[in-house]
C-alpha cells in the first residue's frame, strides 16, 4: 500500500505533506506535554517491534499464501494515537531511506494512509465507540478486527485519491477502486483477526499495559478534537487538491474530470474559494512557474506542441536520449579512473 | 536486512561528499525528487540527464555501484505495477518510430518507470552518503518535531536488536513446524505477542537506565559540522543545474544536431 515517488504529482505530494506535517506536529506538541514520560523510549522499541514482527510471516488458512503484519491499528491501540502516529512515522522514514519503500514525497501520502487514518480516524470514531472503557474479549476482538477492516478499507481509497489527483496513472477511477477495495478487503481480515489475537494475548498477560494507550495523557476530551483535526484534514485535502489539479496543465485536468464526472468541462468553481486558494497556492507552491502556468496559454499550446511530436522529433529525442546515456557512463568511469590514480 | 546494515557501513567511509553536513544533502535530494517528479506525464527524453545527479554522487562518494543498482532493482516492479495499466487504458497514438506507433500508455508506463529509477536511487543515495543518524540530526535541524528525532534514533537503534529476536524465533518455529504445522496465524499471534511483550520490557529497563545515566529527554550528538561554504555551493550548484535541465531538453536538442547534420550531409551530394 505504500505509494512511491514516480506516481505522486507535485500538488498532491506537497499538499499531503502539509497535511501529514500538520498531524506530526500536533502529536509532537501533544507528546511533550506528556507527564508519562516513558513513551517516548517505548515509541521507539514499538517501532523496531513493528519492523522485525514482519519479518515473521504467517500462512494464511485456506489461500496457501502467506502475509506479515501491518500493525498501524495495533500501535494506536496500544500507544494510543499521538504517540502512534510518531511511531508510525518513523517506521514509514526508515522504510522510505532504507528500503526504498514509498518515497520522500510520496511520504505525505503514506503518512496520511497508514498513520492519520487508523490513529485520528478510525481508533477514536470507530475502534474506542466499539471497544468501550474497559475492552475485553469477544467485544474487544470484534472492535479490532472492525477497525482494522475499516483501516484497510480507507487507506486504500485514500490512495486511489491521491493517484488519480496526481494523473500519472491511466487507470480508471471505478477499475482501480475495484481492483483496491477487495484485495484490502481480505487483507484486512487478515490483519484484523491477527491483531486482535496479539491485542487479547497482551490484555491477558499484562493488563495494565493496556491502559497505557487507552487513558487519554491529560484530560480533554480529545474525541471532538480529533473529529475537528479529521474534518479540517479532509477539507484541506479535497479543496487543496482539488483547486491544485484545477491549476495543473489540462491533460491531467481533463483525464482526471473526465474519469470523474464523465464530462470534459469542468464546471467554473466558486470563485471567491478558488481565487483564495489560489492566491493561497501562489505563496505555498514549490515551483510556482510550474505549477501556475497561465491555463489559457497552456490551453493554446499543448495540442499544438503534442501535434508537433512528429517522427523527426522522436528520432531526435532517441538519439538525444542515447548520446546523453553515453556521455554519462563515459563520464563516470573516466572521474573512475581519474580518482582511482590520484 | 543485510542491505540495512550495508547502507549504514557505506555512510561511514570519509569521502569530501561524505563530509559535507547532511542537511546540504538532505536538501538537494529534495529538490532532485521535486523537480524529477514535476515532469509532464510522456516526459522521457528531458528526464535522462537527470542521471548526471546520482552517477556523479557513486563516483565521487566511492560507492559500489553495483550494490546500489541491486538494492534500485528490487523495487522498481512495484511502481511498475501500477504503471503497467496506462497502455491498457490509454491507447492514443503519441509518437511514431519508422512504422511503429506507440502509444501514450507506454509512454506514460516508461516515464513512471523512469521517475521510479531516479526518484529511489536518489533516497537509497542519500542514506549511503550521510548516514540514517544524520539524516535524522538534519531534519531535525530543518524543523521536524523533537519527539519524532528522538523516537527515530531510539528505533533504528533497535531495529537490529529486535530483528535478530525475530529472526531467531522464526527459524526456530520453522525448524519444528515439520511442514505447515504451527505455521498458521494463531502461534504467530503468539509469537508476536510475546516478543511485544519483551520488546515493551526491554524498553521500561533501557529507559530506566537511561535515566540513571542522565538522559533528559534529549540526544546529545556529535556536531562536529556546519553549514558553510562548500555546503552552501554543493546546494546551489545542484539546485542550478536540476533546474536548467528541467526547462531545457538538452538530448532532444543534441538529437536534433546530430539528425540535422547528418541530413544535410545526405542533402549536399
Amino acid at each position: 500500500m505504500h505509494m512511491a515517488d514516480a506516481l505522486v504529482s507535485p500538488a498532491v505530494g506537497g499538499v499531503m505533506w502539509a497535511v501529514s506535517a500538520g498531524a506530526v506536529a500536533y502529536s509532537s506538541a501533544r507528546l511533550r506535554k506528556d507527564t508519562d514520560e516513558r513513551r517516548v523510549p517505548l515509541m521507539g522499541v514499538m517501532g523496531a517491534f513493528l519492523f522485525a514482527a514482519q519479518m515473521i510471516n504467517f500462512s494464511i488458512p485456506g489461500t496457501g499464501s502467506s502475509g506479515h503484519l501491518g500493525g498501524g491499528l495495533l500501535l494506536a491501540i496500544l500507544l494510543g494515537p499521538h504517540a502512534a502516529l510518531l511511531a508510525i512515522t518513523g517506521v514509514l522514514i526508515v522504510q522510505a531511506l532504507f528500503f526504498a519503500d514509498g518515497g520522500l514525497l510520496a511520504l505525505g501520502c503514506n503518512i496520511f494512509n497508514m498513520g492519520v487514518i487508523p490513529a485520528f480516524l478510525v481508533y477514536p470514531l470507530v475502534y474506542k465507540k466499539l471497544a468501550g472503557q474497559r475492552p475485553a474479549g469477544t467485544r474487544l476482538s470484534f472492535a479490532v478486527i472492525v477497525s482494522a477492516v475499516l483501516t484497510l478499507q480507507l487507506g486504500p481509497f485514500a490512495v486511489v485519491l491521491e493517484t488519480l489527483f496526481s494523473g500519472l496513472s491511466a487507470l480508471p477511477f471505478t477499475t482501480f477502486l475495484l481492483l483496491m477495495q477487495p484485495v484490502h478487503l481480505a487483507i484486512g481480515l487478515v490483519e484484523g483477526v491477527v491483531t486482535a489475537a496479539i491485542v487479547s494475548f497482551v490484555y491477558l498477560a499484562r493488563p495494565e499495559l493496556m491502559h497505557a494507550g487507552l487513558q487519554p495523557a491529560l484530560p480533554v476530551a480529545y474525541p471532538l478534537r480529533n473529529l475537528v483535526v479529521g474534518f479540517l484534514c479532509a477539507a484541506i485535502l479535497t479543496g487543496g487538491v482539488v483547486s491544485l489539479v484545477a491549476s495543473k496543465d489540462p491533460d491531467g485536468l481533463e483525464w482526471a474530470i473526465t474519469r470523474v464526472a464523465g464530462t470534459a468541462e469542468l464546471k467554473a468553481p466558486d470563485n471567491r474559494l478558488h481565487a483564495w486558494l489560489a492566491g493561497l497556492q501562489e505563496t505555498v507552491s514549490f515551483l510556482p512557474d510550474y505549477a501556475f502556468k497561465h491555463p489559457a496559454v497552456v490551453e493554446q499550446q499543448a495540442p499544438a506542441s503534442r501535434a508537433a511530436e512528429t517522427a523527426g522529433t522522436s528520432l531526435a529525442g532517441i538519439v538525444g536520449v542515447m548520446i546523453t546515456l553515453l556521455l554519462l557512463m563515459l563520464g563516470g568511469a573516466l572521474l573512475k579512473r581519474v580518482r582511482a590514480t590520484a | 536486512m543485510l542491505g540495512f546494515r550495508q547502507l549504514d557501513q557505506l555512510a561511514a567511509r570519509g569521502t569530501r561528499i561524505h563530509r559535507l553536513d547532511a542537511r546540504a544533502k538532505v536538501l538537494v535530494v529534495l529538490v532532485f525528487i521535486v523537480t524529477v517528479v514535476s515532469f509532464g506525464r510522456y516526459e522521457l527524453s528531458a528526464m535522462v540527464p537527470f542521471f548526471l545527479f546520482p552517477v556523479a554522487v557513486v563516483v565521487l562518494a566511492d560507492l559500489p555501484a553495483g550494490f546500489i543498482a541491486r538494492k534500485v532493482a528490487l523495487v522498481i516492479p512495484f511502481a511498475a505495477a501500477i504503471g503497467i495499466f496506462n497502455p491498457l487504458f490509454d491507447r492514443e497514438i503519441q509518437l511514431y518510430l519508422g512504422s511503429f506507433a506507440v502509444s501514450g500508455g507506454w509512454l506514460s508506463c516508461a516515464s513512471i518507470v523512469l521517475r521510479a529509477t531516479l526518484t529511489v536511487t536518489a533516497a537509497v543515495i542519500l542514506v549511503a552518503v550521510t548516514g540514517f543518524t544524520a539524516v535524522c540530526e538534519a531534519l531535525e535541524r530543518l524543523g521536524m518535531p523533537h519527539p519524532l528525532a528522538v523516537q527515530l534514533l531510539f528505533m533504528h537503534r533497535y531495529l537490529f536488536v529486535l530483528a535478530d529476536a525475530a529472526a531467531r524465533a522464526s527459524r526456530a518455529r520453522e525448524l519444528r513446524a515439520f511442514g505447515t504445522r504451527g505455521m498458521g496465524m494463531g502461534p504467530f499471534a503468539s509469537m508476536a505477542g510475546h516478543l511485544l511483550l519483551k520488546s515493551w520490557e526491554r524498553a521500561e529497563r533501557i529507559h530506566m537506565a537511561m535515566l540513571a545515566r542522565g538522559f533528559q529527554g534529549t540526544f546529545h550528538l556529535q556536531r562536529g559540522s556546519g553549514f558553510g561554504l562548500p555546503e552552501l555551493s554543493f546546494l546551489v550548484s545542484w539546485t542550478a543545474l536540476f533546474m536548467i535541465l528541467r526547462f531545457t531538453n538538452i538530448p532532444l536538442s543534441i538529437g536534433h544536431a546530430v539528425t540535422v547534420f547528418f541530413n544535410a550531409g545526405r542533402l549536399v551530394p
